[in-house]
């Protein structure tokens, strides 16, 4: 269990941090096809922001709901992935060929770049809320009181 | 000299990583790692790999710094403190030896940025020539890892999800 920081620089910087990261991340994972990044890094600092919030404000704080709400995402990135390969397929071509997804009015290249969007996307969830998960696994209380005591 | 840069880079990454392994405190050897990855970041970033860098920066030097940092403070003092094997000669011989290997192979590689390197000729000019024209996506990596060769991230996705459900199942214990 992290418990709060008690330092108010500490506190006050994150409250101002939090949301620069999180709109960063937001940045980084939608102008990956136009410059460096992608959903892998635009995920790991999604993810990053929400553990911040949780090492400092401490896991039952009501600014770290948000990080135990994502944990109940876990798998929906790799459905939104693998949704996509499979709307491939209803419409009629290979599984994950974006110009085969049926939306009207699109060009192939168009589709195709939707489709990179979309599966970027369910990177970004499936990274995000693992980075979350693995941080929540490490620090709970049973772990570090068992290690103490035995 | 063109290459300035790159000694130094290399000289402080070789620094980091030495000093990561030879240092007493396994807190201070993870900030070192950290350290460490900060710097390879730049080295990519320097040779023109800036998903890379990214990728590195990123992962290599906040995420992995923040798991091993609450890993440490998960451990009691006592686990965590090792001894150093003494040195034989068997190490003291072999690895030089290896590293010599590794040099006179390393003569043999295209040099940087080659055009007619094996690398560069197979498929890369299709997909340099393609990629905007298929995809409507100027990055030519994204295009590649999401679009041409989407089945592998998609099965790169599934590794992550398994390493985060894995953890979960180890070390979450709900009495």
């Amino acid at each position: 269990m992290i418990r709060p920081h008690d330092s108010i620089i500490v506190q006050t910087l994150g409250r101002f941090l939090i949301p620069v990261v999180q709109i960063f991340g937001l940045y980084v994972l939608f102008f990956g096809q136009y410059g460096p990044g992608g959903g892998f890094v635009g995920g790991v600092i999604l993810g990053t922001s929400m553990i911040l919030s949780v090492l400092i404000f401490g896991h039952d704080a009501s600014r770290s709901q948000l990080a135990k709400k994502v944990l109940h995402g876990d798998g929906v990135g790799m459905l939104v992935y693998a949704g996509v390969g499979g709307l491939c397929m209803i419409g009629g071509g290979e599984f994950l060929n974006y110009a085969n997804l049926e939306i009207p009015g699109l060009e192939a290249a168009s589709r195709r770049s939707l489709g990179i969007v979309l599966t970027q996307i369910g990177v970004a969830l499936d990274v995000a809320v693992t980075a979350v998960s693995i941080v929540f696994s490490l620090s709970t209380e049973e772990i570090i009181e068992e290690s103490i005591n035995g | 000299m063109i290459f300035s840069y790159e000694i130094l880079l290399l000289l402080l990454v070789l620094v980091t990583a030495v000093s990561a392994i030879m240092v007493k405190d396994l807190m201070s050897s993870v900030l070192l790692l950290g350290s460490y990855s900060f710097f390879l970041a730049l080295a990519w970033a320097c040779l023109g790999a800036v998903d890379v860098a990214f990728v590195e920066a990123v992962v290599g030097a906040g995420l992995a710094t923040v798991l091993f940092l609450l890993t440490l403070f998960g451990t009691d003092p006592k686990d965590t403190q090792f001894r150093r094997p003494p040195r034989s000669l068997v190490k003291l011989i072999v690895f030089p030896l290896l590293g010599v290997l590794l040099l006179y192979a390393a003569s043999d590689l295209p040099g940087f940025g080659d055009p007619s390197s094996p690398a560069s000729v197979h498929i890369s000019p299709t997909y340099l020539e393609q990629s905007y024209k298929d995809t409507l996506t100027p990055n030519v990596v994204t295009s590649v890892l999401m679009d041409y060769r989407s089945l592998d991230t998609m099965v790169e996705t599934v590794v992550i999800f398994s390493a985060g459900i894995a953890c979960a199942l180890l070390l979450r214990r709900h009495t």
